[in-house]
């Protein structure tokens, strides 16, 4: 019984991820907008464009291949299996040893892969030019990544994130230096990863400038609007992992279902403070140029391979 | 060198722009040139025409230290030509190859002849700038195909751009030869804007032709309608109102501003700081509604017109803009201060698409993108009419050549516009703002000559012997510093091209007429 109900429960909060990305996505948004004193198109912005975009007529180039269609799809299944194995609201989730923290870096890596793939495919200049950037912001930010998983998982012994979060959050109280590193180089690795200043100009309308948004210029209809919902999936995916890990206070425990509505509440306050953080973020930082990105990725490894070294030099 | 000097000699042409005017054997041209050059002049225009005292003629426009000097240049009728001075001002070299795709006139020896303004929509054989040419037929398009030059190397490969864009921004192709993300070269290809301005003007009427001139390049419609007024009351020998061209430096200094308001914005934005977007288009946006409230249009289209200007301004006009004037004067300084302050913003624009001042100077850099790479030309302080005389005019300059360079260049005249339009209107005499303009004399030639935002804008217009309009020739800036551009791309990367080229800012419309 508890086994079906913890399936159910993963299922749900997967669907409930994806449904809710687009809002959050519209809440970062909204802030970017009230930080440069506009107006902003409101909270829904994001599902109206989606809208969109799902009832218009679909246009392929003539030479694209099946992997060109297939690649939205593929990016979206990728994404929801992302947001799946994440605990958001509870550590109980029977998938989860399925599927640990490196398979989540490889999941979110096969769907990079795809969309790189798909860009060169139809064989335009601009396609080509965003895959080979996204390969090289993605083999910088993919190491510092595995680093900050690393060391969570030293502190757990483990790499089940399930396992990772219930450890931080309910075993024992305590501070963990490498945390601090680790959770600057995460932020770092996440603005890259999801195409975001300074790394990426997701408003941009320059396609020599593009990175994330150059591989996707030949898509239209639902698959632009499959791929776009997939990377709000992608932010929200990758802050609820911060979340997790850095901020995993007030999260349910495994088989304690009464927790679950502060859950949901802690989550709630999380999210709602997150957005305009990462709004403030991008509003202070101008567009780095292109080969600055090493850096500033060398200096989120640097940081996570920091928080490694103070795991073993103060916590064991 | 002066201009007294010139054989044959050159007389002044009647008018508000300090202008000399004489015809030229064609054998003479190059010396002339070569003098114009090692004395620190430059080319400013070059334009063909046909009809009225010699059949063909080409006329040539250099800029010496005294003003202008145009050299008109008989031609054969059959297979006119005349000696390239593209190797001497290497402006030039577009230029020859409009005359020769709207004329037929051929530069002689002349290294690039390919097309530049013809994209295949009219017979290479039929010249739209003819008498003959009736511009109202159409042509079947041929097959357009530009040979670009090829850079060849291991792992060289060509990114072409446009004339499409991916923002709301006028056509142009541009064809980067890339290495990695390193540029090696660029080569442009404009002309997708032709609309056959110069043609229209042909029929029609003084009047018509101001409106016409006001529409060039909307961003600049108070420069070249200046310019255009200029011309016909130096034709015409007829003098505005001194009023009248008060009120025409105070649209030409809020162009300036806006213009300026405007690019400061959108350079913020492509370095990707919205922020700056937001705050200059607010100002920007108020400056443009004072317009239409006062002037009865954003862009202050129509407002200058041959003769005077057709909007005065009252004294609660007067408060408004000098209350504006005041609030501009607080914000400003204030973006000026984040710009500078902004690490990330700054490391784009440092060194970044940089025109060192000894090229500038030998390709040709003009107004605002030459002025922040050394070459300093600013036609309100050095051949001042009025009234800038009296207003004493400070030239913006800097040496750096890059992007940083043009921005500081743009805060300094948005600063310095706007100390002239608190002059302007403090000292505004009374008065009327406009007088009817005398008959046009027949086979005549009137320059108008005026600093916009951008550069100095020339236009050219020449009478018939009916003393209708025969040929009228504008001239945008952005003739000089498109190939520049071509040059200060190389070496930098690719995705920097866009904020350069923002830097820039130059014209399509008014460069491909």
């Amino acid at each position: 019984m508890n086994q079906t109900a913890g399936i159910l429960f993963q299922l749900g909060q997967s669907l409930l991820l994806v449904a809710v990305a687009p809002l959050w996505l519209g809440w970062v948004n909204q802030w970017r907008a009230w930080l440069q004193n506009k107006r902003g198109a409101g909270l829904f912005q994001p599902y109206r464009g989606l809208a969109k975009l799902f009832n218009k007529e679909a246009l392929l180039a003539h030479r694209a291949s099946p992997l060109f269609r297939a690649t939205p799809y593929i990016l979206f299944g990728c994404m929801w299996l992302a947001a799946g194995i994440v605990p958001v609201l509870a550590t109980s989730l029977p998938y989860s040893p399925a599927a640990d923290v490196i398979a989540l870096v490889g999941v979110f890596a096969l769907a990079r892969v795809f969309m790189a793939l798909a860009a060169m495919d139809v064989g335009t200049a601009f396609g080509s030019l965003g895959a080979r950037r996204e390969m090289l912001i993605a083999f910088l930010a993919e190491p510092a990544l595995l680093m900050v998983f690393f060391t969570a998982s030293l502190i757990s012994h483990s790499t089940a994130l399930t396992t990772i979060v219930e450890t931080l959050a309910h075993k024992q109280f305590a501070l963990y230096p490498s945390m601090a590193f680790a959770s600057v180089a995460f932020l770092m690795a996440l603005l890259a990863e999801n195409a975001r200043l300074p790394v990426d100009n997701p408003a941009t309308h320059l396609e020599l400038t593009m990175i994330h948004e150059a591989m996707v210029l030949e898509y239209s209809a639902r698959h632009l609007a499959l791929i776009e919902w997939a990377s709000s999936i992608k932010l929200l995916t990758y802050t609820v992992i911060g979340i997790a890990l850095f901020l995993p206070f007030g999260i349910a425990q495994a088989g304690d279902w009464s927790a679950l509505p502060v859950a949901v509440g802690a989550l709630l306050a999380k999210l709602a403070v997150a957005g305009p953080g990462l709004a403030l973020l991008e509003t202070l930082s101008a567009k780095l140029r292109i080969f600055r990105a090493p850096e500033f990725l060398g200096t989120a490894f640097l940081l996570a391979v920091l928080g490694m070294l103070t795991h073993f030099l103060l916590e064991t | 060198m002066k201009i007294e000097d010139f054989q044959p000699e050159f007389a002044a042409l009647p008018g508000a722009a300090p202008v000399w005017h004489g015809a030229l054997d064609p054998g003479r041209l190059r010396p002339l040139c070569q003098d114009v050059r090692s004395a620190g002049g430059r080319l400013v225009a070059l334009w063909g025409s046909q009809g009225g005292g010699p059949s063909f003629a080409l006329h040539v426009a250099v800029a010496v230290q005294q003003g202008l000097a145009v050299a008109s240049l008989p031609l054969e009728r059959e297979a006119p030509a005349f000696p390239d001075i593209s190797d001497i001002f290497p402006a030039a070299g577009r230029m020859q190859r409009a005359v020769a795709d709207l004329l037929g006139f051929q530069a002689a020896h002349a290294a690039d002849r390919r097309p530049w303004l013809r994209h295949g929509h009219w017979p290479a054989d039929r010249f739209p700038l003819s008498k003959e040419f009736d511009g109202t037929r159409a042509f079947p398009p041929e097959g357009d195909t530009y040979p670009f030059v090829a850079v060849e190397g291991e792992g060289v490969h060509e990114i072409p751009v446009g004339p499409v864009h991916a923002g709301t921004i006028e056509p142009g192709h541009f064809r980067f030869s890339v290495v990695g993300e390193k540029v090696l070269r660029l080569e442009q290809r404009l002309g997708y804007t032709h609309k056959g301005i110069e043609k229209l003007f042909e029929a029609m009427t003084v009047e018509q032709g101001a409106r016409l001139a006001g529409r060039i390049s909307g961003d600049s419609t108070v420069a070249y309608a200046w310019a255009y007024a200029m011309a016909a009351e130096g034709v015409s020998g007829s003098t505005p109102p001194p009023r009248a061209l008060w009120l025409r430096a105070l649209f030409l200094e809020r162009e300036r501003i806006m213009n300026h308001l405007g690019d400061l914005g959108a350079l913020g934005n492509d370095a990707g700081l919205a922020f700056a977007l937001a705050q200059f288009s607010r100002l920007k946006e108020d400056v443009l509604r004072t317009n239409q409230a006062l002037f009865g249009h954003r862009y202050l289209m129509d407002a200058i017109v041959p003769g005077g200007v057709a909007h005065d301004v009252d004294f609660r006009g007067f408060s408004r803009i000098i209350e504006e004037i005041t609030e501009l004067e607080r914000e400003v300084p204030r973006l000026k201060r984040i710009f500078e302050d902004h690490a990330g913003l700054q490391d784009r624009f440092l060194t970044t698409g940089r025109v060192k001042p000894d090229l500038a100077a030998r390709l040709g850099l003009a107004g605002l993108a030459g002025r922040a790479s050394g070459q300093s030309w600013d036609l309100r302080a050095q051949f001042p009419c009025a009234p800038y005389d009296g207003l004493e005019v400070r030239m913006a300059t800097h040496r750096g050549g890059d992007v940083a360079a043009r921005v500081t260049v743009r805060f300094e005249e948005l600063t310095e516009s706007m100390r002239l339009c608190r002059i302007l209107l403090r000292k505004m005499p009374e008065g009327e703002t406009s007088t009817p303009l005398n008959p046009m004399q027949p086979a005549g030639l009137g320059i108008g000559w005026v600093e916009g935002w951008r550069g100095e804008v020339l236009l050219a217009l020449h009478t018939g012997e009916d003393g209708a309009l025969r040929r009228v020739h504008p001239h945008d800036p952005s003739w000089h510093n498109w190939p520049v551009l071509e040059h200060a791309v190389i070496g930098n990367i690719v995705p920097d091209f866009p904020l350069i080229n923002k830097s820039f800012n130059l014209s399509y419309s008014g460069h491909d007429l």
